[in-house]
């Protein structure tokens, strides 16, 4: 990345379904304060609502890093957990891992990760298993 | 291993006519569990109980018809700038619901129809032939 103008780092705790969402939230505040356009904030928000849902689904704990410049947004998230054994296979949707529980919250269908790479202009996935998984999500301004 | 689906070309019709919530609220004979006020237009709705599948094909304007009474429903809607939610089968918010709602500015409509019921009702008013007002 170029010239970085903000940076700021969150914790997401894994199991922590209060609070789900609520990192995401406060980024999307972040951009709109900053006056980012509406479709633009919407891409990042839900690009970083189905990450954050996943650290909260499967994940210990996370840390997402948020970096803007004028024109792009990163988010750079990398958890510990226990990491994805195929990813081409969590890429695919409707495939899951999910238990009940997580689809009673209205997750846990096997979109998560489509939708991210749907709404981010580069996505870079890697994972570890029993280590954790990092991704880095990008959304360029234009 | 075969390509995934892709949802962008996903239709949600938009209507060129569109509903105030206040007159969703009276087609769907409902009750307001909180809003500020009733005036924002719906020129759209999604009936889902899944939330992804709203952040896929989710869109400014469209009304959120939903049996999910979870907080992940009030945040998916406040995350993607949908201008309210309603609550099918009479479902009511708990108060950390609620609270979020008012939080996000969000309002949340609970009716007692059923989903289909209240999908065919909105359809008729947002996509009924003729219909050149609003």
């Amino acid at each position: 990345m170029t010239e970085v103008h903000f940076s700021r780092a969150f914790e997401i705790r894994g199991g922590d379904i209060t609070n789900a969402g609520r990192v995401s939230t406060e980024i999307k505040d972040l951009l709109k304060g900053m006056g980012c356009n509406a479709s633009f904030i919407r891409r990042v928000a839900i690009a970083s609502y189905e990450a954050e849902m996943n650290v909260v689904m499967y994940a210990r704990r996370a840390t997402l890093v948020l970096h803007v410049t004028p024109e792009v947004v990163e988010l750079d998230l990398t958890d510990e957990g226990p990491g994805i054994p195929d990813i081409d296979l969590a890429m695919q949707e409707g495939y899951s891992t999910a238990t009940s529980e997580m689809r009673e919250m209205g997750f846990g269908a096997g979109m998560g990760l489509p939708n991210i790479r749907r709404n981010s202009d580069q996505f870079v996935i890697d994972s570890v298993v029993d280590r954790g998984t990092h991704l880095t999500i990008r959304v360029h301004m234009a | 291993m075969g390509e995934p689906v892709e949802f962008e070309r996903t239709i949600v019709r938009v209507s060129p006519a569109s509903l105030t919530l206040a007159e969703v609220r009276d087609l769907l004979e409902a009750e307001v569990c909180w809003a500020q006020d009733l005036t924002a237009q719906v020129s759209a709705v999604g009936a889902a109980d899944l939330m992804s599948d709203v952040l896929a094909f989710g869109r400014p304007g469209m009304l959120l018809l939903t049996g999910l009474n979870a907080p992940q429903a009030v945040r998916t809607a406040a995350l993607t700038d949908l201008p309210a939610v309603v609550f099918v089968r009479g479902k009511q918010p708990g108060p950390e619901v609620l609270a979020m709602a008012q939080q996000a500015g969000l309002p949340l409509l609970s009716t007692p129809l059923t989903m289909f019921e209240a999908s065919g009702r909105l359809y008729g008013a947002l996509f009924a032939a003729g219909r050149t007002d609003a």
